[in-house]
């Protein structure tokens, strides 16, 4: 397979120019003053995108995505370097895609499609598709200056997906449109995916990254920090962007049993903060109970980054009674071949009565660690299925 | 990844070459690939020129009357103000004036839509790519397309009053039309591109219109400047004769008035004293003159258009 988009070399600067008019421009001129200031939004990028590949660029407002998918698209030019591609594109950049508001709908897909490079018979021959996948049927007679931002998007999708482009460049549009509407690009994105054509979108969703992708690159202030499968470049946008958590511990609790600490252990005993699913974890927790407590109950709970249970337990759901407790100890979690997706994961910690009546002592997100496996995955837990399948047309 | 044989498109990809986007063109040699391109999206060309000429009349209940309109109004506004307030008695004045006005008028309305060409299209130049020229082709295509309506007129008009018109003269008309269009088209470009960057243009170029109506003969036969700036200075009558515009208005005049004999109220020829051979000699210096404009327009336009999306 062959490249379908290559960049070379790419760097993009931008002036920020602070004279708008003739008279402000020259007046400056005369002063020496220059009021202009620069700052580069991409900076020496280069990668290859092979045919029927799907790449997706995450990273921080600012970061140059848009910049990057303007110029793939050749609507600004760089500032050095270049990009090469070949074959059809058609772009849904911001909201839109290039609508007049004072025209309707109909009129609207004719020069948008037309724009995109259809002749008007190819036009005539797609237009109840268009319309009918749009499911505006109703409006589009209407100017779409009265449209509402959903009609927008759909249409333009809509018109996009049916120009049958070798490349799509997406900006983060789709989340304009309902979940409905959502769900049905999405299976057109896949569709467009198994016919061998290009994708390039912009996304915030690490679901859909991790749905989608072939690669993905990771964008700071226009530096390529990370490049290349789904799993490894979402662990490092969420290494380096997403807010460590655990600056936000809160606790509680009457303290007569007090929680010291928690150490997250591998099966040997040695403190870590990485695992490979399928590693054992031991999450320990030392306490000193300050007066004698009769029939505790130590409880964990795991999170995952949004805060999201992913599983949590205690010692009555175990079954386990503890008799009394009394000055320091410890109650240890042992975990043999934890079966979770790659993420962080935080450890709630907490040790109450057994009828839930008094809390001795919770610690929200007093630990946690990573996991890391390479692998793709979506929810919450690694499974590892076998897979077989019984192509009965071939087998006879 | 396993393609699924698609039928037409997917698989083309591999057949075309790959390409660099936006390849930067030297200003001397870029003219001929630009020119390609354009052809390439000519079904838009003639999309957005609809759209301009929908957009123009959209939520207005004469529609196309009113390209008819103006010109009309202002007939009879100069028709009052030069037969009657200030006599300058030209036989059949509404034929002589109404030919350079709507030569005049689609000159004036394509510089004036051409400013409005990039900075009116923002929304399509920041999401879209497609060669920028065809936005300032397609203001020349929609002002042709009043012109052909004002021209019905003319000729209706010219029927009406049961004008002579007939003749070799005609031939004229469609010598000066090429001047004309190629002319308008390479000051459009230009113009077009002057506004993006400091949106003072458009206010200068409304002036410098003014100014040039009324330094082209249109209202008042040419032979009253030529000779009044003469009386000042030789040089001025001489730099009068240069404008482009010049030879196009008269040679209209000259194929739809015919009449060379016709005099003013005193005694000044009403159209330019100046042989056929004349005629089609500045003409043709004046379309010389305009593929270079043109040519010069389009560079520069090349050069500027890679910032468009930006500076709007």
């Amino acid at each position: 397979m062959s490249a379908v988009i290559q960049v070379k070399d790419l760097s993009k600067q931008f002036t920020l120019r602070h004279d708008a008019s003739l008279k402000e421009r020259v007046v400056n001129r005369i002063r020496g003053a220059n009021t202009d200031e620069t700052f580069w939004a991409l900076r020496n990028l280069s990668f290859d995108l092979e045919q029927g590949k799907t790449l997706s660029l995450i990273g921080p407002n600012g970061s140059g995505k848009s910049t990057l998918l303007k110029i793939i698209g050749g609507i600004i030019e760089p500032t050095e370097g270049w990009v090469a591609r070949r074959g059809r594109l058609a772009a849904l950049l911001e909201l839109g895609a290039g609508f007049h508001p004072d025209l309707t709908g109909r009129e609207n897909v004719y020069v948008n499609a037309s724009i995109l490079g259809l002749s008007n018979r190819q036009i005539d021959k797609y237009f109840d598709d268009i319309i009918e996948f749009s499911e505006i049927e109703k409006f589009i007679d209407n100017q779409v200056k009265f449209y509402s931002s959903g009609m927008y998007v759909r249409l333009a999708f809509s018109v996009a997906v049916h120009v049958e482009p070798e490349i799509l460049l997406i900006d983060e549009v789709l989340a304009v449109g309902d979940e409905p509407f959502q769900q049905k690009c999405m299976e057109r994105i896949k569709t467009f995916q198994d016919e061998g054509r290009t994708l390039v979108f912009v996304t915030h969703s690490l679901d859909i990254l991790r749905q989608f992708c072939d690669e993905a690159i990771l964008l700071d202030q226009g530096n390529v920090l990370a490049h290349g499968p789904p799993s490894e470049v979402v662990s490092e946008f969420r290494e380096r962007f997403l807010p460590h958590l655990e600056e936000e511990e809160d606790e509680f609790g009457t303290r007569e049993v007090e929680i010291k600490g928690l150490r997250v252990l591998d099966g040997d005993g040695v403190e870590r903060d990485k695992f490979s699913p399928g590693d054992d974890v031991v999450l320990e927790i030392t306490y000193d109970a300050h007066e004698t407590i009769a029939d505790p109950v130590f409880g964990i709970a795991i999170l995952n980054q949004v805060d999201a249970l992913v599983y949590g337990t205690n010692t009555d759901f175990q079954g386990i009674s503890v008799a009394r407790v009394h000055g320091e100890g410890i109650a240890r979690f042992t975990f043999p071949s934890i079966p979770i997706v790659d993420g962080r994961y935080y450890v709630t910690v907490a040790v109450h009565s057994r009828d839930g009546e008094v809390q001795y002592h919770r610690i929200e997100r007093l630990g946690q660690f990573r996991v890391v496996s390479g692998a793709e995955h979506a929810g919450f837990l690694h499974l590892e299925p076998t897979i077989d399948i019984v192509d009965r047309e071939s087998s006879g | 990844m396993n393609a699924a044989p698609s039928p037409d498109n997917a698989t083309a990809a591999r057949d075309t070459s790959l390409m660099r986007v936006n390849e930067p063109t030297r200003f001397w040699r870029g003219f001929v690939p630009s020119v390609r391109d354009v052809w390439r999206y000519r079904e838009l060309l003639t999309n957005l020129t609809r759209l301009q000429l929908k957009v123009k009349y959209k939520n207005s209940s004469l529609g196309f009357l009113w390209s008819l309109a103006r010109p009309i109004l202002l007939l009879i506004v100069y028709s009052l103000v030069f037969s009657t307030f200030l006599r300058a008695g030209i036989p059949y004045f509404p034929i002589y004036l109404f030919t350079g006005l709507i030569v005049w008028d689609l000159f004036a309305s394509t510089q004036g839509g051409a400013t409005n060409a990039i900075v009116g299209n923002a929304g399509l130049i920041k999401k879209v790519y497609f060669p920028r020229e065809i936005l300032t082709l397609s203001v020349v295509g929609s002002t042709l397309f009043h012109f052909a309506l004002q021209f019905l007129v003319l000729v209706g008009v010219l029927v009406v009053f049961r004008y002579d018109f007939l003749g070799w003269n005609l031939l004229l008309a469609p010598i000066a039309f090429v001047a004309l269009v190629l002319f308008m088209t390479g000051i459009a470009f230009l113009f077009s591109v002057a506004n993006v960057r400091y949106r003072d243009v458009q206010h200068i170029i409304e002036v410098l219109l003014l100014f040039w109506f009324w330094m082209t003969p249109i209202v008042y036969p040419a032979d009253f400047a030529i000779s009044g700036l003469g009386g000042v200075s030789r040089v001025l009558a001489w730099a009068y004769q240069l404008n482009p515009m010049f030879p196009i208005v008269t040679a209209f005049q000259r194929a739809a008035y015919k009449d060379m004999d016709a005099v003013a109220a005193d005694g000044t020829p009403v159209l330019y004293q100046a042989s056929v051979q004349r005629y089609l000699g500045l003409l043709g210096i004046v379309i010389a003159f305009s593929l270079f404009l043109i040519w010069l327009g389009q560079r520069v336009f090349a050069k500027a258009e890679g910032n468009f999306a930006q500076e709007l």
